[in-house]
């Protein structure tokens, strides 16, 4: 809502500057946006009159005028404006005069020149001149009984401000002059003054009539029939003026009275060109697939939940969003059809955005409308196209149904006061403050009041919005502040939960940095990755690479890879810890959002360094990241890791992570074909792992330490190449007896000397009895026994 | 027994002359050892009479003795002189980097929500979280936002279908939580939330912190205190705060919250759009329709909320002046934290 500061003062005149104004009504609830002047800086600039306008001897576009105004002399001025003529009054910028600064911020003075050999003294003015509109079509001709000679800035009262308060959808009362000069009124606990508005006699007996047939969508509507009117005669200055000082600009007459009414007091009215009317008008729902050529020259196809006004004929215009192109007030026009109606907020809510429209009449209906200022509206709408346009008004018609709201009453009790805002307000300033809102007290008992709530205030209801009132006119800053009291019981902590806190530390340790990507990705991405899980999709995506839902945290960190590769970095190690979208592509009752946790390496295994060579990271770094991981959960048993496939993933270097059986995430370097396909110079490796596997931790629980000397024994055995070692050290595990305390893998060797099909493991096994020196016939013959279930499981020999 | 002297000083003038441990070996063992040439006038006393021979032997003796204090000395120096030349042999630059994996960092939005929390959970708030795919219940039903209310064009939803949206603010937790628990409740609700809006001061995912207290005789005094001491306590100082009234269709009444401009301590500068103030939160007393639909007992309770964005708090604290650096996750940036 932008409004004239002067306007404003015209209702309530605070004894304030525009600065302490703003403050106090942003303070109040109503947030100042921008304060602008209302025009450009400019000085010497009067009303001159154009005495006579000759042709320039020496160039077609040019004139040259004598120009009264500046002082008793007149001067003589060269003009190039097409509308340069005698007669009429202009802004005429005399010699030494400053107007606003152009594109190089400096002021321009106006000094005495020779345009072609003629001497000019000083500049006649177009609008665009003086910052003041946006006609830059010729001089801008000002009204005829202007003040030759007056300063233009104190004749259009130019030193206003231009205020754009930013308001909240509840405060519908003040998209309005009158609104926002009660809310000051009561702030500064003045009276508000308001133009008078007396109703207007009918001169004629017309009257056209009107239907109500969309039930409570449209509870009233005042009409009235003004023949005769002179649609030629132009808005006045002032009406011109607060029009633009507001944001609208000026159309004609007719249109200009019904845009000032919808501001001064916050009432959307429509004028039609009664000539175009047949029969009778109508309130009600379209058919579908009527159409409508609206003012915007937009042709609309109706559906059945948007309400019209008809004649007897057609829909004329969409209910408190726009009016129709052919029915409107045109230059031919000389009787008019004036409207103002009552449209509930619900029955127009979101109606304008589904065609695509946002106009200042659908702003204010779906957030509430006085329902009891129609009649108001159509007199001050009257008188003031009386004064501008002439014609003979018809009686005022007001139609009501049974469906207009009632007016509200809503209790306040003082000890609520108190436990809401934390203080008791003196009973004479609740009072104070809520009549003068508009509220009327219509019982006292007790334990409080209660109060009639106004019918432009659709967002006070229930106490608690009383309470609201009360704070925001007192004062939220003067309000107690107090520390909060409560309970202060020691909740549960169970110790075997591993935050999310200890698994980032584990990582950042581990040289990783956290990322956080958009939880939405590129289709084509996803697909790649996750081809197996179609990912759920978004109605409306920002964009096409940010369409659907990640169904893993790959896609994401692979993308803040490629930026951090095109940067310059050549060693990334990043993670992300959030939430999938997976199951839900084709039912949404499937959908699981699994918070899960993944990482992603890249490059040198160190840091690049004196004292290291630079080796790539493999398989078996990022594996060591992960098990640093679950070595939180000082539960290693539990997990295990196995050969597998991942669509994503190098099908020789993928394992499955598991716990307890149960498959919880992959980890593995990215697929050659995926790597060339987003052309990364060498493979990132990748693990993601649900958090719910991460959870829980098993809780330390005490073994006696055994006093007795543990005894190791090392062992190198040859196998086939394909056999994995976790298998080799389970039969190990199984065969060695109960007094194995340790089993190590410390060599892996293929190559010389080795068949090429097989290779040799070396293990170190380490032995301890609890309670006893182990001797060496035990020992040797859990070894052979170990030796011995290796040949016969695997074929191993002893190298 | 004349040549006493002359051996002793030859003797000495050897050890004073070895070069390593090995020549004054050499020289103990020729003069002081069994056979050695002091030894062997020992062997001479028996000549001597008795009476002179306790002098000449103590003689001897004390020659002896002279010589291998001698000894001793030069081999401790000998061997303190190798150490210092291994010690010396050893030394490294202690200025070159150290070696090991490089340590890695939170992310900012991570390091300013364990802020959050922890200042929090100091009096007792506990960390709840849900989904962010939501139906349109929790996220705008339940929180008194039917459908066509204005307030809903505030959000600039992301829709999955016709009931369900990408979460536009994290109060849908606090619906769950008091559809699930008794009060009193003390809960803080971080987490990822979407708005469809991607400019300048907008990114279409950010983060959330909201928290809501239901108790017996909570106030908005109280309200205004626990928002002004927490923003007191996340910046380290003694910030000036001002509440504003304002408007959401899930508290009422409701505020804005401004701190004092932390670039320019409220003059006016270019961060605070030269009002001196910085709008950092919402909050608001929790609406009764709220608690109606999450059967909290209107009667006996009430209850605050509030919420603030944690992109622009950690934006203000470490002075980040680019909203979308936060999700491109460039480690120059990362690095920073």
């Amino acid at each position: 809502m932008k409004l004239s500061e002067q306007w404003l003062r015209e209702w309530v005149n605070p004894d304030l500057s525009t600065a302490e104004l703003c403050e106090q009504i942003t303070m109040a609830g109503l947030e100042v946006d921008a304060v602008e002047p209302v025009a450009g800086e400019f000085s010497g600039v009067v009303v001159g009159e154009i005495l006579e306008a000759e042709q320039h001897p020496d160039a077609d576009k040019l004139r040259v005028c004598k120009v009264a105004g500046n002082g008793s002399e007149v001067m003589q001025v060269v003009c190039g404006a097409p509308n340069a003529r005698p007669g009429i009054k202009i802004p005429f910028a005399t010699v030494g005069a400053s107007l606003p600064p152009g594109d190089d911020g400096k002021p321009f003075k106006i000094k005495k020149a020779k345009l072609r050999g003629v001497e000019s003294f000083g500049m006649l003015c177009a609008q665009t001149e003086l910052q003041m509109g946006e006609d830059d079509s010729g001089l801008w001709e000002l009204a005829a009984d202007a003040p030759v000679g007056a300063d233009l800035r104190t004749y259009l009262g130019l030193n206003d401000q231009c205020i754009e308060v930013d308001l909240t959808p509840n405060r519908s009362d003040c998209l309005s002059v009158k609104g926002i000069a009660r809310d000051v009124g009561v702030l500064n606990r003045l009276p508000v003054v308001a133009p008078e508005i007396a109703p207007v006699a009918a001169v004629i007996d017309d009257i056209f009539a009107v239907n109500l047939r969309a039930g409570e969508a449209c509870s009233r509507y005042a009409g009235r029939v003004i023949r005769g009117v002179d649609v030629s005669a132009p808005s006045p200055l002032w009406l011109q003026e607060k029009l633009r000082r507001a944001g609208l600009r000026s159309i004609d007459a007719v249109v200009d009275v019904t845009n000032y009414v919808l501001l001064e007091l916050g009432q959307p009215m429509h004028a039609f060109d009664l000539a175009k009317l047949s029969g009778e008008i109508t309130v009600r729902m379209a058919t579908p697939g009527e159409k409508l050529a609206l003012l915007n020259d937009q042709e609309v196809e109706l559906t059945d939940t948007t309400m019209v006004i008809a004649d007897s004929d057609k829909a004329l215009a969409m209910a408190g969003i726009m009016g129709g192109a052919e029915s409107a007030v045109s230059e031919a026009t000389t009787d008019i059809f004036l409207e103002s109606a009552f449209f509930h907020p619900i029955s127009l809510a979101g109606k304008a955005r589904s065609y695509g429209l946002h106009t200042d009449s659908s702003h204010r209906f779906e957030r509430g409308v006085d329902f009891q200022l129609q009649e108001q509206a159509v007199e001050r709408a009257t008188r003031l196209l009386l004064d501008i346009v002439g014609g003979q008004p018809g009686p005022l018609l007001l139609v009501e149904n049974e469906h207009v709201p009632a007016i509200g009453t809503v209790k306040l009790r003082r000890a609520r006061i108190e436990s809401g805002l934390g203080f008791q307000m003196d009973d004479a300033e609740v009072v104070d403050i809520l009549t003068r809102l508009g509220l009327e007290l219509a019982d006292t008992s007790a334990d409080g009041w209660s109060f009639r709530v106004p019918s432009y205030r659709f967002d006070i209801a229930i106490e608690e919005d009383l309470l609201e009132e009360l704070a925001r006119i007192y004062g939220y800053n003067r309000l107690p502040t107090t520390s909060l009291q409560g309970d202060l019981t020691i909740p549960m902590r169970e110790e075997a939960q591993v935050g999310l806190g200890a698994v980032r530390s584990q990582l950042v340790a581990r040289g990783y940095r956290e990322a956080i990507t958009y939880s939405f990705v590129e289709p084509g991405l996803s697909a790649m990755f996750d081809p197996d899980n179609a990912p759920v999709a978004l109605q409306n995506p920002i964009s096409a690479d940010l369409a659907v839902m990640r169904t893993s945290l790959w896609p994401g960190l692979v993308t803040a890879l490629q930026h951090n590769l095109h940067r310059q970095q050549q060693r990334v190690r990043l993670f992300e810890s959030g939430l999938r979208f997976v199951g839900g592509s084709e039912d949404l009752g499937k959908l699981r959002q699994e918070p899960m946790l993944a990482g992603l390496i890249y490059g040198a295994r160190m840091e690049e360094s004196w004292s290291s060579a630079t080796e790539k990271v493999d398989f078996f770094d990022i594996k060591g990241d992960v098990e640093s991981v679950l070595a939180l959960l000082a539960d290693p048993a539990s997990f295990s890791f196995t050969p597998a496939k991942h669509p994503a993933l190098h099908p020789g270097q993928t394992a499955a992570i598991s716990r307890n059986g149960e498959v919880v995430g992959y980890v593995g370097a990215l697929h050659p074909q995926l790597q060339s396909k987003l052309d990364l110079p060498q493979p990132p490796l990748l693990f993601e792992i649900t958090r719910a596997a991460i959870a829980s931790a098993r809780l330390p629980k005490f073994e006696p330490l055994s006093k007795f000397p543990e005894v190791r024994r090392d062992i190198a055995v040859i196998v086939d190449r394909q056999l994995a070692v976790a298998e080799l050290a389970k039969a190990i595990e199984d065969a060695a007896g109960t007094c194995l305390t340790n089993l190590k893998v410390f060599d892996v060797y293929v190559g010389k000397g080795i068949d090429p099909h097989r290779k040799s493991v070396a293990l170190g096994l380490t032995y301890q009895h609890p309670s006893r020196t182990l001797n060496e016939d035990e020992i040797n013959a859990s070894v052979s026994d170990v030796v011995a279930a290796l040949g016969e499981k695997f074929n191993a020999s002893l190298r | 027994m004349e040549n006493l002297a002359a051996l002793t000083e030859a003797a000495l003038k050897l050890v004073a002359d070895a070069d390593d441990l090995a020549e004054l070996d050499r020289v103990r063992v020729e003069y002081l050892g069994k056979k050695g040439q002091l030894t062997a006038l020992l062997k001479g006393l028996g000549k001597l009479s008795a009476e002179e021979r306790p002098a000449a032997g103590a003689k001897i003796n004390e020659a002896k003795q002279a010589v291998q204090e001698q000894i001793s000395a030069r081999k401790q120096a000998m061997e303190q002189a190798a150490i210092d030349a291994r010690l010396a042999s050893e030394a490294v630059d202690v200025t070159l980097p150290g070696r090991g994996q490089s340590t890695g960092g939170l992310h900012p939005v991570t390091r300013t929500l364990q802020r959050m929390e922890a200042i929090f959970a100091a009096v007792g708030y506990e960390v709840e979280e849900g989904p962010e795919i939501e139906d349109d219940y929790h996220n705008f039903e339940a929180l008194n936002i039917p459908a066509h209310h204005p307030a809903r064009a505030m959000h600039d939803t992301f829709y999955i279908d016709a009931s369900h949206v990408l979460r536009t603010h994290t109060s849908p937790v606090q619906v769950r939580t008091m559809e699930n628990k008794q009060p009193p409740i003390r809960i803080i609700c971080p987490g990822r939330v979407y708005r469809c809006d991607s400019d300048l001061t907008h990114t279409p995912m950010f983060h959330q912190v909201e928290g809501l207290v239901v108790d017996k005789n909570v106030s908005f005094a109280d309200l205004k205190g626990t928002v002004d001491q927490f923003l007191k306590a996340f910046f380290e100082a003694d910030v000036p705060v001002r509440f504003r009234p304002s408007y959401f269709p899930f508290t009422e009444p409701s505020a804005e919250v401004d701190i004092q401009c932390t670039n320019c301590a409220g003059k006016g500068c270019r961060v605070c759009s030269h009002t001196g103030w910085l709008e950092v939160m919402g909050c608001g007393m929790v609406h009764p329709d709220v608690f109606k639909a999450s059967g909290v007992d209107t009667d006996v309770y009430t209850g605050f909320a509030f919420g603030m964005g944690v992109e622009r708090l950690a934006m203000l604290r470490y002075g980040v002046n680019d909203l979308r650096l936060f999700f491109e996750n460039d480690l120059k940036f990362l690095k920073q934290f």
